[in-house]
């Protein structure tokens, strides 16, 4: 496994440790934080730099009450919240999304399949199956799109992406991420807008399709 | 915090709550919530340190980052209605005790933080604010240079070389 060399930018990181993250690019940074030390060092400053401000508002009376009520509570037993393991490829926080069972593809056509994790009003978040030499269709967006490969690897102008690395892409960059030569490709893409393949399928079949 | 976690110290837990409680709640309300519900997400948080005391590492945090990070995640799942996407744990030796210099390296990042939060104007201080109080987008916080951030590399730095430690370690 080669080194990760594109990172979260710090921007995201702060964010996503405030919790101001729309949830499609939260899930994308905790699934690199997952995989990355230097970005996991990078999340744990900023909580505690959000600890540092915690501790410096102002106190607020608390009621008589609370006190007591919570040690009151304090054996009351709780159910156990899931929590996912990394599966394959997919770190804890996608197999989080996919309730822990593998993706379940639909084909898009060319060899490509994708997986919707999450689609709303904040944007959408999908995993990609690219094949070997196949390109994902030019897409032009609007905002901001993130994308981490999870295996294989892809290039497009602005470099190459192997496992761990992580696009990001605004608006400005209009590119053709081509999956190298090896091992499918398949990533995390997020997106706050409905991806728009420029060249792929008729627009009228995409509300069919979601992509 | 240690006595809470490796005891279940029920006074240590009250003295906790008693320094953090009336914190959290400013800080909750800080960000418009009303004083009955800020208490209700409170309560929460403070039981959530209770309970998941054993995944508190004073080897890569302070109490407060730890409690800073809870918090954050209630209010916002109270918001959404949905749990927020969260990294992997590392898998850490429970058993491993922790080595006090470690910890004290780490009280001396976040006195220096501290600090450098104390000296900054007060515009920049209330940027810093609701950065971490998640009312600026990342956008916006993108758009803020020139903050005195130095200390946050510094700490980055720092972590990394302890993560990196604590990695070979599980090796
Ligand atoms: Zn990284």
């Amino acid at each position: 496994m080669t080194a990760i060399t594109h990172h979260t930018p710090d921007a995201l990181l702060a964010a996503y440790a405030a919790g101001s993250l729309p949830q499609p690019y939260a899930l994308v940074v905790a699934a690199h934080i997952s995989l990355c030390l230097e970005c996991r060092a990078a999340y744990e400053a900023h909580q505690a730099a959000g600890g540092a401000v915690l501790e410096s508002v102002a106190a607020t009376d608390v009621s008589e009450g609370l006190k007591s009520s919570i040690l009151a509570l304090l054996d009351t037993p709780v159910p156990c919240e899931p929590t996912y393991q990394r599966s394959g490829v997919y770190p804890g926080p996608v197999m989080g999304a996919l309730k822990g069972r593998l993706p379940r593809w639909k084909s898009v056509g060319m060899g490509v399949r994708q997986c919707i994790l999450s689609a709303g009003h904040e944007g959408s978040v999908r995993l990609l199956y690219i094949p070997p030499g196949q390109a994902v269709p030019d897409h032009s967006h609007n905002g901001l799109e993130l994308t981490l490969v999870l295996q294989g690897s892809f290039s497009d102008d602005t470099g190459r992406f192997g496992v761990g690395d992580l696009e990001v892409a605004d608006q400005a960059l209009e590119h053709t991420p081509i999956a190298d030569p090896g091992a499918p490709c398949i990533c995390l893409a997020a997106t706050d807008a409905p991806l728009r393949f420029t060249s792929f399928l008729p627009r009228l079949l995409q509300p069919l399709f979601r992509i | 915090m240690l006595a809470v976690r490796d005891s279940r110290d029920r006074v240590a837990f009250a003295e906790l709550f008693d320094h953090f409680a009336p914190r959290l709640k400013g800080f909750i309300m800080r960000s418009g919530t009303g004083s009955g519900q800020a208490e209700e997400i409170v309560q929460d948080v403070m039981l959530t340190v209770w309970r998941k005391a054993d995944q508190f590492d004073p080897e890569r945090a302070q109490v407060s980052a730890w409690i800073y990070q809870i918090a954050r995640n209630r209010q916002i799942d109270v918001i959404r209605k949905e749990n927020r996407p969260m990294p992997e744990e590392l898998g850490e030796d429970p058993s491993a005790e922790p080595e006090a210099s470690q910890i004290l390296a780490v009280d001396q990042e976040v006195g220096q933080l501290k600090q450098a939060l104390t000296r900054l104007k007060p515009d920049q201080r209330d940027i810093i604010e609701k950065a971490y109080m998640g009312e600026l987008t990342h956008q916006e916080i993108s758009a803020q240079t020139g903050l005195p951030l130095g200390t946050i590399k510094s700490r980055i730095r720092l972590g990394l070389e302890r993560l990196r430690h604590e990695l070979k370690d599980m090796r």
